[in-house]
């Protein structure tokens, strides 16, 4: 089947995040297809590469980036949201004047769209949120 | 399920302020409006208070949204349905609300949820 991913919440506050990784996880080892998970509201948090968690604690945002390294899977942050949240790649700070980037590898800054279609051309849309 | 256009339900389920959900929320509904997909909108919980007149957010220093939600017929968004239930527990009626809506029971907004093929929770 092919899967739509919506991720609502931030990392580490909220189980979100956790579940939606360990869904889709399961979901590309079981041989599904992930068409996009895409990060909205206080989701875009997942994309900061900054993210220093204890050593002994999960890191959330490499684990996900791993995850797309490892399947190729295509991990969009909704820039609206991004901009409200300091989420920023090369082409956002230039834009917007920014004297820094923080978007951790594997993802990409793209519009609303990217779910509207994620949800077009998905068997399922499944949301992680509050 | 096939061809490019699918049935779209928002489910609204907070209220307009306190959180950013409701505000966010209109901007998916509005670029699924764009992507000229069957969009709809449900309203349960707080997120009635979503829909009730006279948003005032001077005093919280939050831009207000009130508007929104009288332009989306502009978009071809019409299909607005809020749950009864919802509204009684909170003494509203739809008199109370900004837009025209179709107000109905719980059961019957669960069998318009079985019937999308995408719903996104807010």
């Amino acid at each position: 089947m092919k899967f739509g991913i919506l991720v609502s919440e931030g990392p580490y506050t909220h189980q979100a995040s956790d579940s939606a990784y360990q869904f889709t996880k399961a979901a590309l080892e079981k041989g599904h297809e992930i068409f996009r998970v895409f990060f909205y509201h206080d989701g875009v948090n997942n994309a900061t590469r900054l993210t220093t968690p204890p050593q002994d604690d999960r890191n959330i945002v490499n684990r996900w980036s791993k995850l797309a390294e490892q399947y190729n899977l295509d991990m969009v942050v909704c820039v609206a949201a991004a901009q409200r949240r300091g989420i920023v790649d090369e082409g956002e700070a230039k834009r917007n004047g920014k004297d820094a980037t923080n978007l951790a590898p594997g993802f990409r800054i793209s519009g609303l769209g990217q779910l509207i279609e994620a949800g077009i051309q998905s068997d399922r849309m499944v949301t992680f949120g509050d | 399920m096939s061809g490019d256009i699918k049935k779209f339900m928002m489910v609204n389920r907070k209220a307009p302020y306190g959180t950013i959900y409701a505000l966010e929320s209109l901007e998916v509904v509005l670029i699924a409006a764009a992507f000229e997909q069957d969009v709809s909108l449900a309203f349960l919980d707080d997120g009635v208070y979503q829909l009730k007149k006279g948003h005032q957010t001077k005093g919280i220093e939050v831009k207000g949204f009130e508007k929104t939600y009288g332009a989306l017929e502009d978009y071809d968004v019409e299909k607005l349905y809020v749950d009864q239930e919802s509204l009684t527990a909170r003494g509203l009626t739809a008199e109370d609300l900004c837009v025209p809506v179709e107000v109905m029971s719980r059961a019957e907004l669960g069998k318009l949820m079985e019937e999308q093929d995408v719903l996104l929770s807010f």
